[in-house]
């Protein structure tokens, strides 16, 4: 294609493109750089039907004649981003030097907002994407191999989780595993512990968040793989089996290379998603034991009465970056895969 | 002195009884939009106002939703703003008085002053800023017959002697965990702490400025009251708030509760539980603490305010509106709905927790324009000590960093 036909091809996308995606980026990065004006206190009395009492309020005059001057607030730089809320760096520094061991430095790192939802946001990705990936290749498999009159009816129970609205799912899991709910009452009679909350503790928390991510997600790898499964060539297939391979081996030898193309597509969007965990932690109620980067987000921006937007950006902008880190390594793979296939 | 103003109390009740028969709706035409939270009694004054002057009113609007106090700032903005009202409570009063969104009503309770009743204008450096109707706080909810069942003779006064009764009511075997309270992580866990913190005489900020003060002697008793409580409560009490509470309540399954006045009537209703445990509830004062002479709670109004943003026409229209829904006929029907601050309620079983502690003396949720970032750090940093990885005060010096943090970015502190 010409690049003068490409232009034109891309143009009406691309241009959605920068309104859309590019041009909030830009807007939330702005905004991050800059904090709220000094608030012009004063000291007066309130009276109610409870009495009477010595209070401040903002004055709004002053503070609004300040907002007339500088409209985005003051401009903070990047100390939003290093300040305690997010990467912490006076805390860590301090926490570093004011520690003995490795396990006392950690305890404080993991006592930083930030740093402990990152945590919980990387275990979370590390553990779901592998494990879905595997299980949806392995349901794949196993569906395609059904008689055909078998096929439809999986295939749709398969895709049920994925019909489920996230809030909803996490919602009626959450209702389960209650200690009067059906998988909650049940745990605690296995173990004969009748004070035993899958609620309370924090490692089991992480393991129905992460069993909740794999229930939700897994379809998506399913019925992706499935697709593929639906193309891989007969002849090669045909070959394999006269050479003498097993199931196994054509399973790792010709189908599992035949994917490798959805796989690295199935693991960018899986890698994208997980990494932006948020519902669940809502639903289950689970800020206790478990928060994430999208979590703080939404914290700063409800929880105070009035939002706080730098804040907000500065997380947004660092999820972003954590994106963009978790898949430069699948996107440096795609692209060799694609100048090899080139020359 | 008292009796002049039982008497002018009893005249204006008089006068209200008949002024509600010819309602004055102020300036006819106008358009009177409403933003409300939802639930019965808010529902009840709007239904009253939208009855007396509806008819007058060329446009009558009214969204109740449990999203009002997230929406409220962003609605009020614009000019003309989105609602001409929002009933509000304490905090949100605050919220919108930070970026100056709702007026000084001075002028307009001169103008209707006879139908206001007394006491319930809310004044801030002299302007009248809201005009309350009803009142809620937390209380103590507590199941007689298991009370007596463990040996415990009295319905408990202080925390103190509720761990002592929680105490006997586990060590006879009745009940592991006989104590409920909203403790799940965020707002309620703060609330909790805001009212015992208050009740161990605690103040949440310097005087005059905005550095907190609650890492001291107040802040860590008040969270060792809150730990040893904790310890007797449901172990999934960090997720539990006040649909949760009211569950276990209605289920039989606590015998000593700490939640709010607005859920006594839907305790003690014949829905959701069982005669056994309503007719053995027993609502009372929130309990002191620590010695202390003041029930450990946080008294909360919900009232009228009216937007800055809108034509003086508008702002009197909605005004006149709403106050000829607060009549003694409005309150005579709806009277368990709430715990009214008006003319006619006739406190009832469900109202005697909140009476109790209002008259108890109780402080009232700090109107404090910083005080919703001290209470989101609360909210955030208090559940490591409540799960037993942390050190009370370490558990305060965080609260006071994570506040001082988004001070500094909303603009309170340098």
């Amino acid at each position: 294609m010409k690049h003068r036909t490409f232009f034109w091809f891309i143009l009406p996308t691309l241009s959605a493109m920068i309104l859309f995606i590019a041009l909030p980026i830009v807007s939330v990065f702005i905004q991050s750089l800059f904090v709220e004006h000094e608030q012009v206190l004063v000291v007066s009395e309130s009276c109610g039907p409870f009495g009477c009492t010595p209070t401040t309020t903002v004055d709004t005059a002053a503070t609004a004649a300040l907002q007339e001057e500088q409209p985005l607030g003051r401009f903070n730089g990047l100390n939003t981003y290093i300040n305690r809320s997010h990467l912490a760096f006076a805390e860590v520094g301090e926490a570093w030097r004011n520690t003995e061991t490795f396990g006392a430095f950690w305890k404080q790192i993991i006592n930083l907002p930030f740093y402990r939802a990152l945590i919980f946001t990387l275990t979370y990705t590390a553990v779901v994407t592998p494990v879905v990936i595997a299980l949806g290749l392995a349901i794949a498999v196993g569906v395609n191999n059904l008689p055909r009159f078998l096929k439809g009816p999986s295939i749709f129970i398969s895709l049920l989780p994925f019909l489920v609205t996230p809030l909803v799912g996490s919602l009626i899991l959450f209702w389960m595993v209650d200690s009067d709910g059906v998988i909650g009452a049940t745990i605690q009679r296995i173990f004969n512990d009748p004070s035993l909350s899958l609620k309370a503790s924090t490692a089991l928390t992480w393991t129905m968040l992460i069993v909740y991510g794999v229930w939700h997600t897994l379809p998506f790898s399913f019925i992706t793989f499935y697709a593929g499964l639906q193309t891989v060539p007969e002849d090669t297939m045909e070959a394999a089996m006269i050479d003498g391979a097993s199931k196994w081996q054509r399973m790792i030898h010709v189908i599992v290379p035949h994917l490798a193309p959805l796989m690295s597509f199935v693991t960018l969007m899986l890698l994208m998603d997980n990494f932006r965990v948020f519902e669940p932690i809502v639903s289950f109620k689970a800020e206790a034991h478990a928060t994430s980067l999208s979590w703080i987000i939404y914290n700063d921006l409800r929880e105070s009465g009035n939002p706080l937007y730098g804040s907000a950006g500065a997380t947004s902008m660092m999820t972003i970056i954590g994106v963009v880190i978790l898949l430069t390594p699948v996107l440096i793979r795609t692209w060799r895969d694609f100048s090899r296939k080139a020359h | 002195m008292l009796l002049k103003r039982l008497a002018a109390a009893s005249l204006f009740a008089g006068l209200m009884g008949s002024a509600a028969f010819a309602a004055n709706c102020g300036p006819e035409g106008q358009s009177i939009r409403i933003l409300a939270s939802d639930f019965p009694a808010i529902h009840a004054v709007v239904d009253a106002a939208r009855a007396n002057c509806g008819d007058a009113a060329a446009e009558f609007t009214a969204n109740h939703t449990t999203e009002a106090r997230q929406i409220m700032n962003a609605a009020l903005t614009p000019n003309p703003a989105e609602y001409t009202s929002v009933i509000l409570a304490n905090a949100t009063l605050t919220q919108l008085m930070n970026d100056g969104l709702v007026r000084p009503l001075n002028d307009l309770v001169e103008k209707y002053k006879d139908s206001i009743p007394p006491n319930v204008l809310i004044t801030i450096d002299g302007n009248v800023m809201a005009v309350a109707f009803m009142a809620n706080s937390q209380h103590l909810f507590s199941r007689k017959d298991i009370l007596e069942q463990a040996g415990v003779d009295s319905i408990p006064a202080s925390y103190e002697e509720v761990l002592e009764a929680a105490e006997k009511i586990r060590a006879a075997g009745i009940m592991e965990h006989p104590i409920a309270m909203n403790l799940q992580t965020g707002w309620n866990v703060g609330e909790v702490f805001n009212m015992i913190y208050l009740g161990h005489g605690g103040e949440f900020f310097a005087p005059g400025s905005a550095e907190p003060s609650i890492n001291n002697e107040q802040g860590i008793a008040a969270l060792e009251t809150m730990k040893a409580l904790a310890e007797y409560a449901h172990p999934d009490h960090l997720t539990h708030a006040s649909n949760e509470t009211q569950g276990l309540w209605e289920s039989g399954q606590a015998a000593l509760a700490i939640m709010w006045g607005s859920r006594g009537a839907p305790i003690l209703d014949d829905e959701g539980s069982t005669e056994e445990v309503t007719s053995n509830t027993v609502l009372s004062a929130a309990p002191t603490v620590g010695g202390g002479s003041i029930p450990a709670a946080t008294l909360w109004w919900d009232g009228i305010s009216i937007a800055s943003n809108v034509s003086d026409e508008e702002a009197e229209a909605t005004f006149a509106a709403l106050i000829s829904g607060l009549t003694p006929e409005m309150v005579a029907e709806n009277n368990d709905d709430a715990v009214w601050l008006l003319p006619g309620f006739e406190p009832g079983p469900a109202a005697a927790g909140v009476a109790g502690t209002v008259q108890g003396g109780a402080r009232p949720y700090p109107m404090i324009p910083q005080i919703g970032l001290l209470h989101a750090a609360l909210g955030s940093e208090l559940t490591d000590f409540l799960k037993g990885g942390e050190s009370a005060e370490q558990a305060l010096a965080d609260v006071e960093t994570a506040y001082r943090t988004s001070a500094k970015e909303a603009g309170f502190l340098k």
